[in-house]
């Protein structure tokens, strides 16, 4: 009886331990397998990220220079970005924010990496 | 009269697909008849379309709760086929993190036990200091639940000096915060009435039923997969926890002390955590059959894998705990009120999803 009078008083004169999403959004740690980008000019349309990733959620297409992922297919493993070559694949730590559309990242290549000689 | 009442699949207090008909007379449950199979996924055919890397995300996912547990598992197969020697700092971290889930899940179940029982407030602190844990998991693994962290030959991430001194701090308060609650479970009347004395599992029952894990252990048979020294379980030492009585409060008992128990095996590993790689290349495809059991918070988890020289495995036979579990519920129910149902389901720390891999 006696704890439990002190644990209510201490509740009470306490913060709250949940936050009152989303008006105050914890930063999220470092190294978090948040949103995928990609840097779409360095890209080699080589095809490993889509062969590699386990949720098949990626396309290559070479004649088109198109880059596309299904956000909402992608588990976040970050398996496509260990295994890309050139490492234009990257996760920044922040996560994606609820949408009312379910749109493809869809990304063209317009100049292509440069040639090394 | 008898009179035939369904119990779930969706049910206030079990929120897993588990159906029982309960055969009632007057209050007192007779009989129950259970049906799985509402959330069957098909597994073993995702087998044939994605190759054996891509298979650890998959198993992952058959448990949200014990994620880690699983793919080590399956990585310990497939290293078993080819012969690839994991190197021993990779075996301490997956240990690392498996231990961390084993918290994480007796954590959330002891939530959902005393929301069970109608007591919110011993939920809300279970959760809380759960999340304690979670953030640890966040941090260092990248994800709260689906870890990720496992890769056959090794783990994916390594953890830093200041990470593991971080941890061992989240350790003493998550083991401060426990003793705090300790005496609830311990002598609270409400905790008590609810469980002492119900749905018993004797010894006997227990063995010949086939029970797993802290049901099993709660009920006084010494048995716990982690003594067969797989991973880096073979280094530390430790004792499974038992309790003598075989009711709900034994297995609640036998699960918090697991969650010490868990909080002394990550001390051990870290001050023993050996220097160098943490994974290696792994060249080649498996083949051949093989069995590699572990143990889950819910008990033993066994894979069993055939392999043919291929990218793709032939067979991937899961057995989850739960599923072992079952029969001895069914054993446990008759005798009982009908009002003790949901408690005495939850205290066997039902994972149906993971049933229905
Ligand atoms: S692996 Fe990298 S370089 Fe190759 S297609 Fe994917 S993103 Fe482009
Ligand atoms: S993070 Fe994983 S699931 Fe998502 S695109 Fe990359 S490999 Fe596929």
């Amino acid at each position: 009886m006696l704890d439990m009078t002190a644990t209510i008083i201490r509740n009470f004169l306490t913060k709250p331990h949940t936050r009152l999403y989303p008006i105050t959004v914890r930063e999220p740690f470092e190294n978090v397998r948040g949103n995928l980008d990609i840097e779409i000019e360095e890209c080699i349309l080589c095809g490993i990220c889509s062969k590699k990733c386990p949720s098949q959620c990626i396309t290559v297409s070479k004649e088109e220079k198109v880059w596309t992922v299904d956000p909402f297919a992608c588990v976040y493993c970050a398996i496509c970005v260990e295994n890309c070559p050139t490492h234009c694949l990257s996760m920044d730590k922040h996560h994606r924010k609820p949408v009312k559309v379910k749109e493809m990242n869809r990304q063209v290549q317009v100049k292509g990496p440069e040639k090394k000689k | 009269m008898a009179t035939i009442v369904p119990f779930g699949p969706q049910h206030p207090v079990l929120p897993e697909p588990l159906h029982l008909k309960l055969v009632l007379e007057d209050e007192i449950v007779k009989q129950a008849l259970p049906t799985l199979g509402y959330v069957h996924r098909g597994l073993e055919t995702l087998a044939s379309i994605k190759d054996i890397n891509q298979m650890v995300q998959v198993v992952e996912r058959v448990c949200g709760i014990c994620s880690c547990i699983h793919a080590h598992n399956y990585c310990m197969c497939i290293e078993g086929l080819m012969g690839i020697e994991v190197p021993q700092r990779a075996d301490f971290l997956r240990v690392i993190w498996s231990e961390m889930h084993r918290m994480h899940s007796h954590l959330l179940w002891f939530g959902l036990l005393a929301d069970a029982f109608g007591m919110e407030s011993l939920f809300m602190h279970a959760w809380r200091i759960r999340e304690k844990i979670m953030d640890v998991m966040e941090a260092t693994a990248g994800n709260r639940v689906i870890i990720s962290i496992n890769k056959v030959g090794g783990v994916r991430r390594d953890l830093s000096q200041d990470q593991l001194k971080w941890i061992l701090k989240v350790l003493g308060e998550v083991e401060e915060e426990l003793d705090k609650i300790k005496p609830v479970l311990t002598n609270d009347y409400t905790v008590k009435k609810r469980t002492v004395g119900k749905g018993v599992l004797t010894y006997q029952q227990a063995y010949e039923l086939g029970a797993a894990g802290p049901q099993l252990r709660g009920s006084g048979v010494v048995q716990d997969v982690r003594m067969t020294g797989y991973g880096a379980y073979k280094y530390i030492d430790f004792a499974p926890v038992t309790e003598p009585d075989g009711d709900s409060w034994a297995r609640t008992m036998v699960r918090f002390r697991e969650l010490y128990q868990s909080i002394d095996i990550v001390r051990q590993l870290i001050g023993k955590l050996p220097e160098g790689e943490i994974a290696v290349k792994v060249k080649g495809k498996p083949s051949g059959e093989i069995v590699c059991r572990s143990e889950q918070p819910r008990g033993e988890l066994l894979y069993y894998v055939k392999a043919t020289g291929e990218n793709f495995l032939d067979r991937v036979r899961i057995r989850t705990p739960t599923f072992a579990n079952v029969p001895p519920l069914l054993a446990m129910l008759p005798g009982c009120e009908m009002a003790d149902v949901p408690v005495i389901a939850l205290s066997i720390d039902p994972c149906i999803s993971c049933t229905e891999r």
